[in-house]
Protein backbone atom coordinates (compact mmCIF):
# COMPACT_ATOMS: atom_id res chain seq x y z
CA UNK A 1 0.00 0.00 0.00
CA UNK A 2 2.62 2.56 0.99
CA UNK A 3 5.14 1.11 -2.08
CA UNK A 4 2.08 2.17 -4.74
CA UNK A 5 1.60 5.35 -2.97
CA UNK A 6 5.13 6.57 -2.70
CA UNK A 7 5.55 5.19 -6.59
CA UNK A 8 2.61 6.94 -7.73
CA UNK A 9 4.15 9.93 -5.75
CA UNK A 10 7.32 9.88 -7.57
CA UNK A 11 6.39 9.60 -10.75
CA UNK A 12 4.17 12.62 -10.41
CA UNK A 13 7.24 14.90 -9.52
CA UNK A 14 8.99 13.43 -12.89
CA UNK A 15 5.99 14.32 -14.74
CA UNK A 16 5.03 17.22 -13.93
CA UNK A 17 8.71 19.93 -14.91
CA UNK A 18 7.80 18.31 -18.23
CA UNK A 19 5.46 20.72 -19.71
CA UNK A 20 3.90 18.20 -22.68
CA UNK A 21 2.59 15.65 -19.96
CA UNK A 22 0.89 18.54 -17.53
CA UNK A 23 -0.73 20.00 -20.80
CA UNK A 24 -1.86 16.66 -22.06
CA UNK A 25 -3.24 15.53 -18.39
CA UNK A 26 -5.34 18.87 -18.23
CA UNK A 27 -6.57 18.61 -21.80
CA UNK A 28 -7.78 15.39 -21.10
CA UNK A 29 -9.35 16.10 -17.64
CA UNK A 30 -11.33 19.29 -19.79
CA UNK A 31 -12.26 16.87 -22.43
CA UNK A 32 -13.71 14.22 -19.60
CA UNK A 33 -15.67 17.18 -18.27
CA UNK A 34 -16.43 18.72 -21.48
CA UNK A 35 -17.84 14.94 -22.72
CA UNK A 36 -19.66 14.76 -18.57
CA UNK A 37 -21.80 18.41 -19.55
CA UNK A 38 -23.51 17.02 -23.38
CA UNK A 39 -23.64 13.95 -21.34
CA UNK A 40 -26.18 15.53 -18.90
CA UNK A 41 -26.82 17.65 -21.28
CA UNK A 42 -28.54 15.25 -23.90
CA UNK A 43 -29.69 13.71 -20.80
CA UNK A 44 -31.95 17.13 -20.24
CA UNK A 45 -32.80 17.04 -22.94
CA UNK A 46 -34.20 13.43 -23.71
CA UNK A 47 -36.22 13.19 -20.61
CA UNK A 48 -38.07 16.71 -21.46
CA UNK A 49 -39.35 17.42 -18.72
CA UNK A 50 -39.34 15.99 -14.76
CA UNK A 51 -42.55 14.46 -13.13
CA UNK A 52 -42.77 13.84 -9.41
CA UNK A 53 -45.17 11.80 -8.23
CA UNK A 54 -46.26 11.48 -4.31
CA UNK A 55 -45.70 8.03 -3.09
CA UNK A 56 -48.99 5.63 -2.16
CA UNK A 57 -47.27 4.34 0.73
CA UNK A 58 -45.93 6.48 3.75
CA UNK A 59 -42.40 6.87 4.10
CA UNK A 60 -41.01 4.88 6.56
CA UNK A 61 -37.64 6.51 8.10
CA UNK A 62 -34.69 4.20 8.87
CA UNK A 63 -33.10 5.49 11.61
CA UNK A 64 -30.78 2.72 12.30
CA UNK A 65 -29.51 2.42 8.71
CA UNK A 66 -26.37 4.37 8.83
CA UNK A 67 -25.62 1.66 11.74
CA UNK A 68 -23.43 -0.87 9.77
CA UNK A 69 -22.87 -4.40 10.54
CA UNK A 70 -18.91 -4.46 10.89
CA UNK A 71 -20.11 -2.05 14.31
CA UNK A 72 -22.86 -4.77 15.41
CA UNK A 73 -20.12 -7.62 15.03
CA UNK A 74 -17.62 -5.79 17.14
CA UNK A 75 -20.25 -4.45 19.93
CA UNK A 76 -21.54 -8.25 20.35
CA UNK A 77 -19.34 -9.36 22.96
CA UNK A 78 -19.22 -6.57 24.67
CA UNK A 79 -23.38 -6.09 24.48
CA UNK A 80 -23.68 -9.77 25.53
CA UNK A 81 -21.66 -9.62 28.16
CA UNK A 82 -23.37 -6.31 29.51
CA UNK A 83 -26.80 -8.59 29.24
CA UNK A 84 -25.74 -11.34 31.30
CA UNK A 85 -24.76 -9.05 33.99
CA UNK A 86 -27.95 -7.29 33.95
CA UNK A 87 -30.31 -10.26 33.86
CA UNK A 88 -33.20 -8.24 35.73
CA UNK A 89 -33.34 -5.36 33.00
CA UNK A 90 -32.94 -8.15 29.72
CA UNK B 1 -14.00 27.57 53.61
CA UNK B 2 -11.90 24.48 53.76
CA UNK B 3 -13.93 22.53 55.90
CA UNK B 4 -17.06 23.67 53.57
CA UNK B 5 -15.50 21.93 50.22
CA UNK B 6 -14.86 18.86 52.20
CA UNK B 7 -18.60 18.71 53.30
CA UNK B 8 -19.64 19.41 49.67
CA UNK B 9 -17.06 16.63 48.60
CA UNK B 10 -18.86 14.59 51.27
CA UNK B 11 -22.13 14.88 50.34
CA UNK B 12 -21.22 14.15 46.51
CA UNK B 13 -19.64 10.97 47.83
CA UNK B 14 -23.19 10.24 49.12
CA UNK B 15 -24.51 11.17 46.51
CA UNK B 16 -22.51 8.91 44.40
CA UNK B 17 -22.60 5.94 46.88
CA UNK B 18 -26.05 6.13 46.72
CA UNK B 19 -26.54 6.14 43.29
CA UNK B 20 -24.59 2.95 43.03
CA UNK B 21 -27.22 1.23 45.59
CA UNK B 22 -30.19 2.16 43.57
CA UNK B 23 -28.35 1.11 40.42
CA UNK B 24 -27.62 -2.14 41.87
CA UNK B 25 -31.24 -4.09 41.94
CA UNK B 26 -30.18 -4.16 38.40
CA UNK B 27 -28.18 -7.20 38.93
CA UNK B 28 -30.98 -9.10 40.56
CA UNK B 29 -33.25 -11.51 37.95
CA UNK B 30 -36.36 -10.09 36.39
CA UNK B 31 -39.65 -9.01 38.39
CA UNK B 32 -42.42 -11.03 38.80
CA UNK B 33 -44.18 -8.76 36.90
CA UNK B 34 -41.69 -8.62 34.44
CA UNK B 35 -41.09 -12.26 34.11
CA UNK B 36 -44.63 -12.53 33.75
CA UNK B 37 -45.46 -10.03 31.42
CA UNK B 38 -42.71 -11.64 29.25
CA UNK B 39 -44.07 -14.97 29.59
CA UNK B 40 -47.80 -14.07 28.65
CA UNK B 41 -46.54 -11.86 25.71
CA UNK B 42 -47.64 -8.56 26.86
CA UNK B 43 -44.35 -7.39 26.42
CA UNK B 44 -41.81 -7.79 23.43
CA UNK B 45 -38.04 -7.01 22.51
CA UNK B 46 -37.49 -4.39 19.66
CA UNK B 47 -35.21 -4.73 17.33
CA UNK B 48 -33.62 -1.09 18.71
CA UNK B 49 -32.77 -2.92 22.21
CA UNK B 50 -35.59 -1.72 24.13
CA UNK B 51 -38.75 -3.60 25.56
CA UNK B 52 -42.45 -2.81 23.76
CA UNK B 53 -45.80 -3.14 24.63
CA UNK B 54 -47.22 -5.93 22.33
CA UNK B 55 -51.13 -5.40 22.95
CA UNK B 56 -53.22 -2.84 24.82
CA UNK B 57 -51.28 -0.63 27.23
CA UNK B 58 -52.25 -0.83 30.68
CA UNK B 59 -51.19 1.91 32.79
CA UNK B 60 -48.82 -0.05 35.39
CA UNK B 61 -47.36 -2.09 31.92
CA UNK B 62 -46.61 1.63 30.59
CA UNK B 63 -44.52 2.16 34.19
CA UNK B 64 -43.01 -0.83 33.92
CA UNK B 65 -41.92 -1.19 30.26
CA UNK B 66 -40.96 2.47 30.96
CA UNK B 67 -38.62 2.05 33.56
CA UNK B 68 -36.84 -0.92 32.87
CA UNK B 69 -36.16 1.00 29.19
CA UNK B 70 -34.74 3.96 31.04
CA UNK B 71 -32.45 1.26 33.01
CA UNK B 72 -31.27 -0.02 29.41
CA UNK B 73 -30.69 3.47 28.12
CA UNK B 74 -28.39 4.05 31.21
CA UNK B 75 -26.92 0.76 30.58
CA UNK B 76 -26.11 1.51 27.02
CA UNK B 77 -24.95 4.84 27.87
CA UNK B 78 -22.42 4.01 29.93
CA UNK B 79 -21.24 1.11 27.91
CA UNK B 80 -20.99 2.46 24.46
CA UNK B 81 -18.72 5.01 25.07
CA UNK B 82 -16.23 2.54 26.72
CA UNK B 83 -16.41 0.70 23.17
CA UNK B 84 -16.26 3.87 21.11
CA UNK B 85 -19.58 3.31 19.88
CA UNK B 86 -22.76 5.38 20.00
CA UNK B 87 -25.77 4.68 22.39
CA UNK B 88 -27.83 3.74 19.18
CA UNK B 89 -25.11 1.36 18.02
CA UNK B 90 -24.79 -0.21 21.10
CA UNK B 91 -28.94 -0.35 21.93
CA UNK B 92 -29.20 -2.46 18.61
CA UNK B 93 -26.54 -4.88 18.68
CA UNK B 94 -27.96 -5.79 22.21
CA UNK B 95 -31.38 -5.97 20.37
CA UNK B 96 -29.72 -8.43 18.25
CA UNK B 97 -28.97 -10.22 21.19
CA UNK B 98 -31.74 -9.69 23.61
CA UNK B 99 -34.36 -11.22 20.44
CA UNK B 100 -31.82 -14.10 19.83
CA UNK B 101 -32.42 -14.75 23.66
CA UNK B 102 -35.95 -14.65 23.71
CA UNK B 103 -37.61 -17.97 24.63
CA UNK B 104 -40.24 -19.71 22.81
CA UNK B 105 -43.40 -17.90 23.70
CA UNK B 106 -42.27 -14.79 24.07
CA UNK B 107 -42.52 -11.54 21.81
CA UNK B 108 -40.15 -10.10 19.34
CA UNK B 109 -39.92 -7.47 16.59
CA UNK B 110 -38.98 -8.75 13.17
CA UNK B 111 -37.46 -6.68 10.63
CA UNK B 112 -41.05 -6.20 8.82
CA UNK B 113 -41.67 -4.18 12.40
CA UNK B 114 -44.55 -6.80 13.47
CA UNK B 115 -44.48 -8.65 16.71
CA UNK B 116 -43.83 -12.22 16.27
CA UNK B 117 -44.34 -15.35 19.01
CA UNK B 118 -40.52 -16.90 19.23
CA UNK B 119 -40.99 -20.55 17.93
CA UNK B 120 -38.80 -23.28 18.66
CA UNK B 121 -37.03 -21.58 15.19
CA UNK B 122 -34.51 -18.77 15.35
CA UNK B 123 -35.97 -15.59 15.73
CA UNK B 124 -36.00 -13.30 12.30
CA UNK B 125 -33.62 -10.77 12.70
CA UNK B 126 -32.12 -7.70 10.68
CA UNK B 127 -29.93 -8.68 8.40
CA UNK B 128 -26.99 -7.19 9.87
CA UNK B 129 -27.51 -9.26 13.35
CA UNK B 130 -24.40 -11.30 14.40
CA UNK B 131 -24.71 -14.90 13.99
Amino acid sequence: MTYLQLTKRAAAATLLPMGHNRQRKRGSTRRTMGSAVVLAASAIALSGCVSVNAPDKPIVIELNVNIKQEVIYRLAQDAGNTIDKNPGIF
Amino acid sequence: MVKRFISVRKIALAAFAASLVVAAPALAQRTAAYASARAAGEVGEKMDGYLGIVGAATPALRAMVDDLNIKRRAIYAEKAPAASATIEEYALTSGCLAISRTVPGEKYQAPDGQWHTRGAAAPMRDARCPG
